[in-house]
């Protein structure tokens, strides 16, 4: 039987999760350590951390283009509102879309609603599962933009957990 | 970067989910019929080559905190200074350059959306550029894995 972390040690293990495990055979135990818990509340509030949802996944977080998947794009499409749900549904299915997002349009600068992201080798190979894709789900006509990336300068995690000082003082 | 059979393997096995318990490794090394310091040796060697970020949780941004996809069309003269100060947030993640007027995009993420707000006005003060804030409203898809395939 173990008690639960508190908040602070709780707030300082997801800062601790954010920057990733370490490559150590206890990975959880060097976690614990560092904030003055054991191993098991570590995992026990990892876990109902996952249960909650708090994560989408968890493990290997990779980084694209070092593995070779050099070529990347983002379509953003101006899909009707009263369509867009079904619409991103579809894509969101479709084989080699990594990501497909709803956003908000930003008019007059932003006219686009609907994000997928295409991971690929080839600019090429990518240019041609994009079109495929339109012309599968009919979409060849709606206004649509094709963004490749040329440069990633900074590829991490996110930031969520608040700074520590702020909760020392709050 | 090369990556070898075992960096395949366990890139395709494990960046969708792993092991969660207490001895993460060795669960892989038992699954993959290899040892425990093969597993470790590997990862370290992917990490110091740059193809993993790290090893562990990916928050779901809604539950987390607060993010938003931010993009500000940078003059090309002052690219290198705007992009390696939006570098400098801690807040900031993806930050690329893509072929287009708008053409830095980055991740903004905090704790709550009064800290992105807070940061979008920081920019705009510092850089004289409007960012475009787009958070994300619905996801339809949000697996960030991708198959390696077969070695070619």
């Amino acid at each position: 039987m173990t008690g639960c972390l508190n908040d602070l040690q709780a707030l300082q293990l997801r800062r601790l999760l954010e920057g990733g495990l370490p490559l150590a055979a206890r990975p959880y135990q060097r976690l614990a350590e560092q904030i003055g818990s054991v191993e098991e509340r570590v995992l026990e509030q990892i876990q109902r951390w996952q249960e909650e949802g708090l994560f989408r996944r968890v493990g290997l977080v990779l980084k694209h283009r070092a593995l070779g998947f050099r070529a990347n794009a983002m379509l953003v499409m101006d899909i009707p509102d009263a369509q867009v749900e079904e619409v991103g549904r579809r894509l969101g299915q479709a084989a080699g879309v990594n990501l497909c997002y709803q956003r908000p349009r930003r008019l007059p600068h932003w006219p686009y609603n609907l994000f997928c992201m295409v991971h690929g080798r080839e600019r090429e190979q990518v240019c041609q599962l994009i079109g495929r894709l339109l012309a599968d789900n009919g979409l060849s006509n709606v206004p649509h933009q094709l963004l490749f990336s040329t440069r990633a300068f900074k590829q991490c995690g996110g930031r969520f957990a608040p700074p520590l000082v702020e909760t020392a003082n709050g | 970067m090369h990556i070898d059979a075992l960096s395949r393997r366990l890139i395709d096995r494990y960046q969708h989910g792993m092991p969660l318990c207490a001895e993460p490794y060795r669960a892989m090394a038992e699954e993959l019929g290899c040892s425990e310091d093969e597993v470790l040796a590997c990862l370290g060697q992917l990490q110091e080559g740059g193809g993993l970020s790290r090893i562990g949780p990916v928050f779901e941004h809604s539950r987390a905190g607060a993010s938003t996809l931010v993009a500000l069309a940078v003059p090309e003269a002052r690219l290198e200074q705007v992009a390696a100060r939006i570098n400098g947030f801690p807040e900031v993640n993806h930050n690329y350059l893509r072929e287009h007027r708008y053409n830095l995009w980055f991740v903004l993420t905090g704790p709550d959306r009064p800290h992105i707000d807070r940061l979008l006005a920081e920019i705009e003060a510092d850089t004289g550029l409007t960012p475009l804030d787009l958070p994300m409203l619905h996801a339809f898809r949000i697996d960030l894995g991708f198959p390696l395939g077969d070695p070619s």
